[in-house]
């Protein structure tokens, strides 16, 4: 029966439909609701995994069982996982396995907007790229096939659009296949130089049997179209982009196969129209496979490489006329995320501030303590940097750093990948203040589990690490435990601690303000005759405090009484 | 037939996904091709949010751009606003006439415009604009905004009521089903 699901949903249902057994993954912005959904499945078996390279590294080594596997991540963590992958190349599978990896051209919820695209070619492994969830789906079982067929990790490539809309799909039956057994073979598993250099060539060869297979297939399609003096190509959410507005006037190549490409398929097509135009976001990738053939075409040239595409856009671009609707002359004040009422970052960030001190930041949730009126962080660059990062900025800058400077990083990103960081401080002895945001969820992606939460995917109770052992386990002899909504504690701890002379861990610990299970005492009240209109309350920047007629008032349907703002009242006009 | 556009438009939290996974599954059920689009994740924390719900014969892009949207169904004034580039000639808003406050404004830093309703309708704009948070809480729940709007929205497109019923008792969690139906006939009738 026909029905809507996400893109994120249809990989999941692809899986299933694919005969998958075992999936780990990391979540991260747009790929989480594969691992999500797989996890509704009873008959897959779905984990959260410490950090995307234990992800793939697991599911590589399911695949050896001889189960088909699947490992999801977001494009940054590609990143992570890269060091596996390139190895993977070369190891090839036992049963499939499949990487799903989605980008996020336009930065929606992501540090940076890489194309993964060139991770298919540069560790040279197939990439599938679907345009809608149909596709998803269908990929997903093919990228099965093909992982198995060709003895290669496949990579399934998701982006912002195609993993966050529905679309129809029609689901079908799953079929799992026998387990594979798994043989010892070293000279395939075990990659030391001699062994490698024996696999390359035969990476190489799979690359070239792959190119043979992109010539035929089917998801590489020409569809064809009445006006030749233009021919496009193309492939996911621009494809669809480029239907929108031409529909069939102008001969499209669609690339259902991003990596390796059909080079005489594309030759021939090139052949048949007057003008080459590539149709894809972020970086020219098609549009210099197509030049590396020789073949005069547009791309680049046009289209930007920053940001995503849209119909509109690829109108304009190839001579359409577009037309906006009127927009209002005054400017709309901009609406940007905030930290929930009653989150547990916002008064950490708001004594870090008060305390004047240069704040290594981190990703999650707590990266909105950048946002004014807190404006208490100096840097964001990837998971763990701030740890890592402050090591070298204690060291390099000796005593004076040492007693302003801390890093932030939430209990879920600590775990994949600030903990490396925290050994080498220890091991290293920096004299460095570690705050870890212990919130007790991964909260920016939307809710997920991690190690430190005593639950797994599925929901059910399991080991949980103890932070505190953690970090006296890897060295840190100091480590203190604070409550965020405890201002004036959390103010005198922090002072202690970067008064220390020997590194120390500050647990910032209460559970974000959106979980089921939290109890708040409800809405405060603000108090119009005792209100002086100081404005201290507005420095936290709860959203459910404004200013009405120069007096402080309090959003009963947002406040969630934490008292954070009560203790910045001089005037005890909130309560 | 040619794409009919809706954009759906809010504040992260209001509940706008509900209304277009609703309205989805209405569609579907028509036999039409849908695409429903959202962002998820960051801007969900209290910012700007818009979801995209197309269907016709076949719909390609899952996105809408500028010039396209035959209506924005908007659960808050400032965010129809926003977006009105986004319809038609002749496009039709209709919103919840609440106003939240983002954090520019809340931080003094900038103004919540005045006159909002006027100014749109003085663009050529067809603005239906009405309190859906009084009606919504008449019929039991704050958060029942959402279907509070979905009513008013049936009035403008000619779907029977069993489509509507179905969509909306397989979107709805069975215990809020009578609060949600009653939101629903509260924002039709209004
Ligand atoms: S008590 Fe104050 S700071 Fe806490 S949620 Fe309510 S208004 Fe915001
Ligand atoms: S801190 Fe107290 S006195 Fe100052 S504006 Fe807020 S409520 Fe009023």
């Amino acid at each position: 029966m026909k029905t809507l699901m996400l893109g994120n949903e249809a990989v999941a249902r692809g899986l299933y439909e694919g005969g998958c057994s075992f999936v780990s993954s990391y979540p991260g912005t747009p790929s989480t609701e594969i691992t999500e959904c797989a996890a509704k499945y009873e008959e897959l078996y779905a984990e959260w995994a410490p950090n995307e390279k234990v992800a793939l590294e697991a599911a590589f080594g399911a695949s050896l069982s001889g189960r088909r596997s699947f490992c999801a991540m977001k494009h940054v963590g590609l990143n992570v996982a890269a060091d596996p992958l390139f190895t993977i190349s070369y190891t090839g599978v036992n049963a499939g396995l499949v990487i799903g990896v989605a980008d996020d051209a336009g930065m929606h919820s992501s540090q940076n907007e890489q194309d993964s695209r060139h991770y298919a070619q540069a560790s040279k492994i197939p990439m599938l790229e679907p345009s809608d969830s149909a596709e998803a789906l269908a990929f997903a079982k093919l990228a099965y096939e093909l992982s198995e067929q060709f003895d290669t990790v496949v990579l399934l490539k998701m982006c912002t659009r195609v993993s966050h809309s529905q679309s129809v799909v029609e689901p079908g039956e799953r079929v799992l296949p026998a387990r594979k057994k798994y043989v010892k073979d070293p000279g395939k598993y075990i990659m030391m130089p001699a062994n490698a250099k024996k696999r390359h060539p035969e990476v190489e060869a799979r690359t070239k049997a792959l190119t043979v297979w992109a010539e035929t297939a089917d998801i590489n399609r020409i569809e064809e179209g009445g006006d030749r003096s233009c021919g496009i190509i193309t492939s996911s959410t621009c494809y669809q982009y480029v239907k929108e507005t031409f529909g069939d006037t102008y001969p499209v190549l669609k690339l259902g196969m991003i990596w390796p490409m059909p080079e005489q398929r594309i030759r021939d097509f090139a052949a048949t129209v007057e003008r080459l135009v590539v149709v894809e976001e972020l970086d020219g990738f098609i549009e210099a496979h197509c030049r590396s053939l020789g073949l005069a075409v547009s791309g680049k040239d046009l289209f930007p490489d920053i940001g995503e595409l849209s119909q509109n856009l690829v109108k304009e671009k190839l001579g359409g006329n577009v037309q906006a609707g009127a927009a209002l002359e005054e400017a709309i004040p901009a609406r940007p995320p905030v930290m929930c009422a009653g989150c547990p970052h916002r008064s950490i960030f708001y004594v870090l501030k008060k305390m004047n001190l240069t704040v290594l930041g981190d990703i999650g949730c707590y990266t909105l303590g950048a946002v004014q009126p807190l404006g208490a962080i100096d840097t964001t660059i990837c998971m763990g940097a701030s740890v890592s990062g402050l090591h070298g900025f204690v060291k390099a800058g000796e005593e004076e750093n040492a007693g302003r400077t801390v890093a932030v990083i939430g209990d879920s990103t600590f775990i994949h990948s600030g903990v490396t960081g925290l050994i080498n401080i220890a091991y290293n002895e920096s004299n460095a203040t570690v705050i870890i945001l212990d919130n007790s969820i991964t909260g920016m992606t939307g809710h997920q589990q991690n190690p430190t939460t005593g639950y797994n995917l599925k929901g059910d109770p399991c080991t949980k690490i103890d932070l505190e052992s953690l970090c006296h386990a890897v060295g840190i002899k100091r480590v203190r435990v604070v409550d965020p909504y405890d201002m004036e504690a959390c103010q005198t701890v922090i002072g202690e601690e970067l008064a220390a002379k020997e590194p120390s861990v500050i647990i910032s610990r209460r559970p974000c303000a959106l979980l089921k299970y939290v109890k708040h005492p409800g809405p405060i009240c603000s108090d119009p005759e005792k209100c002086k209109g100081c404005k201290a309350c507005m420095r936290i920047g709860c959203p459910a405090i404004s200013m009405v007629d120069g007096k402080a008032k309090i959003d009963a349907t947002l406040c969630v009484g934490c008292g954070v703002c009560e203790q910045l009242c001089k005037f005890d006009a909130l309560g | 037939m040619e794409t009919k556009n809706i954009m759906i438009v809010g504040v992260g939290g209001q509940g706008t996904l509900l209304a277009s996974k609703l309205l989805g599954r209405l569609l579907l059920g028509k036999g039409f091709d849908v695409k429903v689009s959202e962002v998820h994740g960051m801007s969900q924390r209290g910012g700007s949010v818009v979801t995209y719900v197309r269907w016709g014969d076949r719909v390609c892009s899952p996105i809408i751009d500028k010039g396209q949207a035959d209506c924005i169904l908007s659960f808050e004034l400032l965010e129809a606003a926003r977006y009105t580039e986004f319809l038609k000639p002749g496009g039709r808003i209709i919103v919840n006439s609440q106003q939240i406050n983002p954090m520019p404004v809340i931080a003094g830093m900038a103004a919540y415009p005045e006159k909002l309703e006027e100014k749109m309708s003085a663009l050529g704009i067809q603005v239906d604009a009405f309190d859906a948070l009084s009606l919504a809480e008449e019929a039991g729940s704050s958060k029942a905004v959402n279907l509070v709007l979905m009513g008013r929205l049936a009035k403008h497109f000619d779907f029977t009521d069993e489509e509507w019923m179905d969509a909306i008792e397989h979107s709805v969690p069975p215990k809020f089903l009578e609060l949600n139906k009653k939101a629903f006939e509260l924002g039709r009738s209004a």
